[in-house]
């Protein structure tokens, strides 16, 4: 569904490579994630999916055709994106920002709103209770809540998400996180995720890429990684959520 | 009611509509100029600081050098282009400034957000950055209205009217009515439109986070009542003017605001509709007199050869009036004939002052000169019979103080200065009880009081037929008598022009 052939991605000609010589193949329906120490290259090699960053050099194919060729415009808005901190216009309410991008498309009224009520059970929240509020009254999770529904609204089969959990507290992430894997499933949407946090690549994603330095420098399920990691850096990654639970365990026995 | 108040509040219509005009207009063009060259500018950074920079620098330019320079950057047109155009200039600083930092202040996560789900950068600045920013750059709007309201009384020295008029004719005719009328609605025109943007700012800050039209509806409604309340009564309160056929002009000092309205309530009676645009500088005047845009105004012969002649030396009066005519009528000007008095200069001190030191000429002056402080008016030391006094008496004072004409009598009364350029017509002179001191080697010139018409009034044969009564009718002492009503009796300016209407229907 997505391809990545050799990109680079240079800020400054050349003296550095935020992203260097990357290749990647995501399936259709897989979610895959990108994990990596801020200033690997993630985010950046997300961007460059939806052409929010274009790369210096190689190609990038979204359903076979590369990116560069088709309308920028056309090509975001087919594409879904979900961003840290939500990123809903606090200028508009909830209805009117789960309609941005379908208005764009030239949907009707009648189907817009059709569609606003099924992507916000999809969500969790009841469409007429939100529908008229606006953002800042909205807590974190809310918001984040009705930023997927923004991104699912014009019924995309690809979700960019541009670590869409780091700002929540722990339970509301952990709710969130199983609910949209589920919604994933449901919807067989092809999606990258984007974080830095390893238990959170490893409860939800297919398979995880891991990059440092701005590059790829292995990617695999969860197991292959766990057994065969290819990198000092992979082996020390996949250790840590086994030491903390090891650790919790011995704390949570204490207690008992 | 106050017959002065009565006769100053008889002109707010007039001065409103003017006022009104050069500030919507001004703060009109500001808006469609500023805020799209504040979207460049936040654009490209390597715009914005040049830009900015620029508009600052027009800022820190006093207002009125502003307006002087537009008005020889249009070739001496005086009236409302320049005005317009000096304020337009003045209220960009603002509204850029604003639309810049308010398009900076959009999070820059929403901009995120905005591209990426697709919104091309034209849509992202309609539906997203500007309805974000608006309110700042409403709040830059609301403070240019503020400045624009002010600086725009200044326009009056350029021709334009305003309620500058109040406060600049106030302040030479010392009329604290008509200044205190001027600045009250200069003020309360100012806390009007701040209070109706400053509505409208409260309305963008809450549509900028999202508060519905709805629920916004009792102050829309409040906000589009009060303005609608505005202008009905501007509609009532104005009558479009109609276009005159001529416009008779007026230097800033009382005895031209007494002759401008003797002679426009001539044509006036003779059934042209005039208006009248006074308190232009003589160069302002001089120059709008040959563009046609005055149609007739009093000069004096003195003015002429000194000041736009640049001539040296003084061959005696009647020299002088023939040369001056003959020089304006080579310049397309149309000399219509002498009143019959003349305004020159004359030295004058207070009579004690006088007594005390034995003074009777300027030749007794000049050796006493060295302890003494001499106060002119904005032009005196400036001109050639000044320097001409000086080289003849052997003058030197210890001190030379310029003065705005009204304030220098002020001075020579206080003591604070000994001598002053007197004008030899001024009331003042014999209400504050000075002596003029005789000048032998005639050093000073002759001012012959000279109608000067434009080539239109002048090819028309009812202008000549209305103002023939006026030629040679005021004499030294009417003048001086008109003056004195206005600037030492305080008496409203119209009396002292029926006062000299009824000596010239006298005269024929």
């Amino acid at each position: 569904m997505i391809e990545l052939r050799h990109i680079q991605k240079t800020f400054d000609g050349g003296a550095s490579y935020a992203v260097f010589d990357t290749s990647l193949t995501i399936a259709r329906g897989e979610l895959l994630a990108l994990i990596g120490e801020s200033g690997s290259g993630k985010t950046t090699t997300l961007k460059m999916i939806n052409r929010l960053e274009e790369p210096t050099a190689g190609q990038v194919l979204v359903a076979g055709r590369d990116v560069l060729e088709q309308n920028l415009q056309e090509l975001r808005r087919n594409i879904g994106y979900v961003f840290q901190g939500a990123g809903l216009f606090p200028h508009h309410n909830v209805a009117r920002n789960i309609a941005a991008v379908p208005e764009l498309l030239g949907w009707s009224k009648e189907v817009i709103e059709a569609r606003s009520r099924e992507v916000c059970a999809l969500v969790g929240l009841p469409y007429d209770d939100y529908a008229l509020r606006i953002p800042s009254e909205l807590s974190g999770g809310q918001q984040q809540r009705i930023g997927v529904a923004r991104a699912l609204a014009a019924r995309p089969d690809v979700l960019l998400m541009d670590e869409p959990f780091g700002a929540l507290d722990p339970i509301t992430r952990a709710g969130l996180q199983e609910e949209f894997r589920r919604i994933q499933q449901e919807l067989q949407l092809t999606v990258v995720l984007v974080t830095h946090d390893i238990t959170e690549a490893m409860l939800m994603a297919d398979r995880i890429a891991v990059m440092q330095g701005g590059e790829l420098i292995q990617v695999g399920t969860a197991s292959e990684l766990l057994n065969h990691p290819a990198h000092d850096y992979v082996t020390q990654l996949m250790e840590m959520p086994r030491r903390r639970a090891e650790r919790l365990e011995r704390v949570m026995r204490a207690a008992e | 009611m106050n017959p002065v108040l009565r006769e100053q509040l008889l002109l707010l219509p007039e001065y409103l509509q003017g006022h009104l005009a050069l500030t919507f207009a001004a703060l009109g063009a500001g808006i469609a100029v500023s805020v799209p060259l504040g979207i460049i500018a936040s654009r490209s950074p390597r715009i914005r600081h040049p830009l900015l920079a620029t508009v600052s620098l027009i800022q820190t330019v006093p207002g009125l050098a502003i307006l002087a320079l537009v008005v020889a950057m249009l070739g001496g047109q005086i009236g409302f282009l320049p005005a317009f155009i000096a304020l337009t200039l003045y209220s960009m600083l603002p509204i850029m400034r604003n639309t810049v930092s308010g398009l900076e202040g959009v999070p820059a996560d929403v901009v995120e957000a905005a591209r990426g789900i697709g919104l091309s950068p034209r849509q992202r600045l309609w539906k997203v950055e500007l309805p974000l920013a608006l309110p700042v750059i409403v709040a830059g709007i609301r403070t240019a209205a503020v400045w624009t309201v002010g600086m725009a009384t200044l326009s009056t020295l350029v021709g334009a009217s305003s309620f500058g008029n109040y406060i600049f004719i106030g302040i030479q005719t010392r009329n604290l009515t008509a200044v205190t009328v001027g600045s009250l609605a200069a003020a309360g025109l100012a806390i009007l439109l701040d209070t109706l943007i400053g509505s409208l700012q409260w309305i963008a800050e809450r549509r900028a986070i999202g508060v519905g039209l709805r629920e916004l509806r009792r102050a829309l409604v409040l906000s589009i009542s009060l303005t609608v309340a505005f202008a009905v009564a501007l509609l009532v309160t104005l009558k479009p003017a109609p276009k005159p056929d001529f416009v008779v002009g007026g230097k800033p000092f009382t005895e031209q605001y007494i002759l401008a309205s003797v002679l426009a309530d001539r044509l006036t009676a003779a059934g042209f509709i005039v208006d009248q645009n006074i308190g232009m500088g003589s160069d302002v005047i001089f120059d709008a007199i040959g563009a046609g845009t005055v149609d007739l105004y009093v000069e004096y012969s003195g003015t002429i050869w000194g000041s736009y002649m640049r001539r040296e030396g003084n061959p005696g009066r009647e020299e002088i009036t023939d040369i001056t005519q003959a020089f304006v009528r080579e310049r397309g000007l149309n000399p219509v004939g002498l009143a019959g008095f003349q305004n020159r200069y004359a030295l004058a001190m207070r009579r004690d002052r006088a007594e005390e030191l034995g003074i009777v000429s300027v030749q007794d002056l000049a050796p006493l000169a060295g302890i003494l402080s001499a106060g002119g008016d904005l032009e005196f030391f400036g001109r050639s019979e000044w320097k001409r006094l000086q080289s003849l008496y052997n003058l030197d004072f210890a001190q030379e103080l310029t003065f705005d004409a009204a304030l220098m009598y002020t001075a020579v009364e206080a003591g604070q200065v000994d001598v002053i350029s007197a004008y030899s017509t001024d009331g003042r002179v014999a209400a504050y009880d000075l002596v003029l001191l005789e000048d032998p080697r005639q050093a000073l010139l002759s001012y012959d009081a000279m109608l000067l018409a434009s080539s239109a009034a002048a090819q028309d044969p009812r202008v000549a037929a209305a103002l023939a009564p006026v030629l040679g009718a005021i004499g030294d002492e009417a003048m001086r008598e008109a003056n004195k009503m206005v600037d030492v009796e305080g008496r409203p300016v119209s009396e002292a022009v029926a006062y000299l209407q009824a000596i010239i229907d006298k005269s024929k």
